[in-house]
């Protein structure tokens, strides 16, 4: 069998278990679980110009903003049913991270993340300043009426902790799938390429620039898909979504479970949500958490959990 | 109605404030400039400067200097041990590699802020500045102590200058940030450089925290405007030149306030970290440098 | 010779501040040579063909390739055109197996459409690239990861991935710097093989391998074109032997 094979089963495997979770677990932890999916989407995207290109970028709120706001804000002033909603989303952050791409790739390594930073900051701020649209800190919430839908005859409501359940499921299923799709074969190669070495990846007849401006593209656009799934789910769009520890989220969630493999964001981002929702219960500092595990990652486990089980047992497990 | 009260109100307003910024912004500007590092953990040592100045005034009995002077001595020599430390700790066991030193420092701008949180609570604290006289113009008054700060930041940069330019630690200094490897090779200890630089910027904003601190109230999130001004400061000026971030650092202290005339804070905040994410793209040497090195 | 020509440049310089590492070079290139490149260190060789690679820009000057110009164009487009370039300094994909790294260079000939489907499988990409690593003696260690070769083998991975590009002007950058005996003799046969499809232009200390490997020569000394003949008229040239052979005679 391949090693490609593998992973492929594995990630069906995974899939399955995820999808029977819904029938054994309590409606709070299917509820738990769906926001654990979705922000999984959010790194998946992240992991793939983090881990499989090797792009650092510290302003992916800014993308999962954008598909927060695009979807939120036409749902919310012109009424527009919840699947157009989902897919306008899914567009407005695809041309955020094609401008964005087009020049914050000019840069390299430290300038390349401070570029992300600053950049993702002004968005931040410009969800403030333009808080008469967006509702700012305070954010905006959906009407109820603006929250269940109709697909070919079959309504589906937003309210019903199933339905987001499985829609959330459905998501991340395809984003998984697609990841695997892209991060293989032809396209998968050149991402790797240009990680390893970009510059012998240029003099072997390799236009650096876009390989990354795509790889950039694809992992906004996911970003930007959580992002719009999250906000129509929930009902609720804030500026706090855009702010600098929402794009310290993805990085945490691929660094510890592993930059570069398939699985990893899924298992980062489980096992970060739910030791992040434990210490918000008991410390209003829950946050030093974050700051130990980032450090303590970089020190002794930059390559993460799956990252590391790779490197010792199972090469497969790209 | 005559407007030079006003101007010159802002120019003074816009002096204290290039001032905290040039400190601030120095610091950064010379770990950067000497190790090739940034440290996002940078506007936490500003706060922890405003913070012990703070502990100091509330522990320190007597008048308000005496707090004042004990800050300026302590606060930086905790925050240089602590930078130290995390050199020691954390920076050196990476390499000083670039991307995964702005990842750690990023956490360890948490933890600070976390710990200060728990420890102090989530409350502004206010310090009374070490004395009150006012300095009367025809027109208005204006405090003594924020002149105070314009004057110390000269010193203070002043001494740097000569620290950098005229002495055997500035020669280590650009010995080891021409070249790591032959400097050691030369019997640098670039170890103890790397420490004594990185300690030495987190004390000049330490210092900045200290000053600022009669005028703001010290809190626990203070750090965040600092550390994106100093970024601002320290890109356009040209990434590790001195100079270049002195005169960036004056001219957008002095701006400042004239901006906040014609902008909303968030205004002007969107505008300047805008200007940094361009002016890395499109010119990354900055306003004043020089093409490369 | 009345050659085809593959590659001429007129004029050609690079400065860096004051120094001229390249200065007003003309040089011809016919299809189908061996031609070596030597010089004293500093001379500007490896400047000089890096100019034709595209990896730097040049100061002044042209650069044509099968009659086009190519002055302008970035380093990816010329090796598109079949300019293929190995480095001096070993410049691989160090945790890549050695079937990797060929492979991205493979995929950059075959070009597969990710779109549209240009018939071009995953299977052929990798049957490419363990046919040129296999013609470099690479064979038995396809799954090996490349960081982890011994110097020699390393060198000869980074001539793999040239070769895998099926250049039409293959420049190799001190090529066998680091081999040892039996690994040079085999490297030379390597090289006659790839002449037979390809153009070979060749940096090269080792006067041994020139000599036996190079049709023509040219020299190079302080950025420009001192001498340019064959191994015999070379060897035979006084200023040459001032300016190199002498030196390099140790």
């Amino acid at each position: 069998m391949t090693n490609d094979r593998k992973l492929l089963l594995l990630c069906l495997g995974v899939l399955a278990i995820l999808f029977a979770l819904q029938f054994v677990l309590s409606s709070y932890l299917v509820l738990a679980l769906t926001r654990i999916l979705i922000l999984s989407v959010f790194a998946m995207g992240y992991n793939i110009l983090m881990g499989y290109t090797g792009l650092l970028s510290l302003g992916h709120a800014m993308f999962f903003a954008a598909g927060l706001y695009a979807s939120g804000l036409a749902s919310y002033y012109w009424g527009v049913p919840l699947g157009w909603a989902f897919l306008i989303g899914i567009a407005g952050s695809a041309v955020v991270s094609v401008i964005i791409g087009l020049l914050a790739l000019r840069t390299e390594a430290v300038a390349f993340m401070i570029v992300t930073l600053m950049f993702s900051q002004a968005a931040f701020l410009a969800t403030l300043h333009f808080s008469k649209i967006t509702g700012g800190d305070q954010g905006l919430t959906l009407p109820t009426e603006a929250r269940s839908f109709d697909l070919f005859g079959l309504v589906l409501d937003m309210t019903h902790d199933g339905t987001r359940f499985n829609i959330a499921f459905t998501v991340f299923a395809v984003v998984l799938l697609l990841t695997y799709v892209a991060t293989r074969g032809p396209f998968g190669r050149q991402l790797v390429a240009v990680r390893g070495n970009p510059g012998r990846t240029e003099m072997l007849g390799f236009n650096i620039y876009i390989v990354k401006l795509m790889a950039f593209t694809l992992s906004g656009t996911i970003a930007g898909t959580a992002g719009a799934l999250y906000g129509l789910m929930f009902g609720y769009i804030g500026s706090s979504f855009a702010d600098f520890q929402n794009s310290i989220q993805p990085l945490l969630f691929t660094l510890v479970g592993g930059p570069g493999t398939l699985l990893g964001p899924l298992l980062g981002t489980a096992l970060m949500t739910m030791l992040i929702d434990r210490l918000s219960g008991l410390t209003t500092a829950y946050l030093i958490v974050v700051g130990v595990l980032l450090i303590v990652m970089t020190l002794w486990a930059p390559k993460g959990i799956l990252g590391t089980i790779r490197d010792k047992w199972a090469r497969w497990l790209n | 109605m005559d407007i030079a009260p006003y101007l010159l109100l802002a120019t003074l307003e816009g002096l204290v404030q290039a001032s905290v910024l040039t400190l601030t912004a120095l610091g950064l500007s010379v770990v950067f400039g000497t190790m090739r590092v940034v440290n996002v953990a940078h506007g936490e040592f500003f706060m922890l400067g405003a913070v012990g100045a703070w502990v100091c005034a509330m522990l320190m009995p007597g008048p308000p200097w005496l707090g004042f002077v004990t800050a300026l001595i302590v606060a930086p020599a905790i925050v240089g041990l602590l930078a130290a430390a995390a050199d020691w700790a954390i920076l050196k066991r990476i390499d000083y590699d670039p991307e995964a030193t702005i990842i750690s420092t990023i956490g360890l701008m948490y933890i600070i802020q976390q710990v200060v949180l728990m420890t102090f609570g989530p409350n502004a604290q206010a310090v009374d500045a070490p004395f009150y006289y006012t300095i009367r113009f025809p027109w208005f008054g204006y405090s003594s102590y924020k002149l105070f700060i314009v004057v110390a930041a000269i010193v203070l940069v002043f001494a740097l200058w000569r620290l950098m330019k005229g002495s055997r630690v500035g020669l280590l200094m650009r010995a080891t940030q021409y070249d790591k490897d032959t400097a050691q090779n030369f019997g640098i200890p670039v170890d103890r450089v790397y420490s004594g630089v990185f300690a030495v910027g987190a004390m000049m904003a330490a210092i900045a925290g200290v000053l600022v601190v009669p005028n703001q109230q010290a809190h626990y999130l203070m750090g965040h405007d600092p550390l994106l001004l100093s970024f601002v400061v320290v890109i356009v000026g040209g990434l590790g030149s001195i100079p270049g971030t002195i005169a960036a650092a004056v001219l957008i202290g002095l701006s400042d306030g004239l901006l906040s005339v014609f902008f909303t804070p968030t205004l002007a905040k969107i505008a300047s970290t805008l200007l940094v994410a361009l002016v890395l793209v499109f010119k990354p040497e900055g306003l004043f440098g020089k093409a490369t090195r | 010779m009345a050659e085809l020509s593959l590659l001429k440049t007129r004029g050609l310089s690079r400065h860096f501040g004051g120094l001229k590492a390249v200065d007003d070079v003309d040089f011809d290139l016919g299809q189908g040579e061996i031609r070596a490149i030597i010089g004293p260190n500093g001379a500007g060789k490896s400047t000089f063909v890096s100019l034709l690679s595209g990896r730097y820009k040049a100061s002044a000057g042209t650069v044509e390739f099968l009659g086009q110009d190519v002055s302008s164009l970035p380093a990816f487009r010329r090796v598109r055109l079949g300019i293929a370039y190995t480095f001096q300094i070993t410049n691989i994909y160090t945790a890549m197996t050695v079937l990797e790294n060929v492979s991205v260079a493979a995929q950059s000939r075959l070009k597969p459409n990710i779109f549209g489907h240009r018939h071009v499988t995953e299977a052929t990409i990798e049957e490419e690239a363990a046919k040129a690593a296999a013609t470099l003696g690479l064979g038995d260690m396809l799954d090996v990861v490349a960081g982890t070769l011994a110097y020699g083998h390393q060198r000869l991975l980074e001539v793999a991935m040239g070769l895998a590009l099926e250049p039409k002007l293959l420049i190799l950058d001190e090529p066998t710097q680091g081999l040892s005996d039996s690994e040079i003799e085999n490297f030379k046969d390597v090289v006659r093989k790839i002449n037979e499809t390809a153009t070979v232009l060749l940096i090269e200390h080792n006067m041994d391998v020139v000599m036996s490997l190079a049709e023509r020569i040219t020299v190079l000394d302080r950025g420009q074109i001192l001498a340019e003949g064959t191994p015999a008229e070379i060897s035979d040239n006084r200023a040459v032997q001032a300016a190199y052979l002498g030196e390099a005679a140790e």
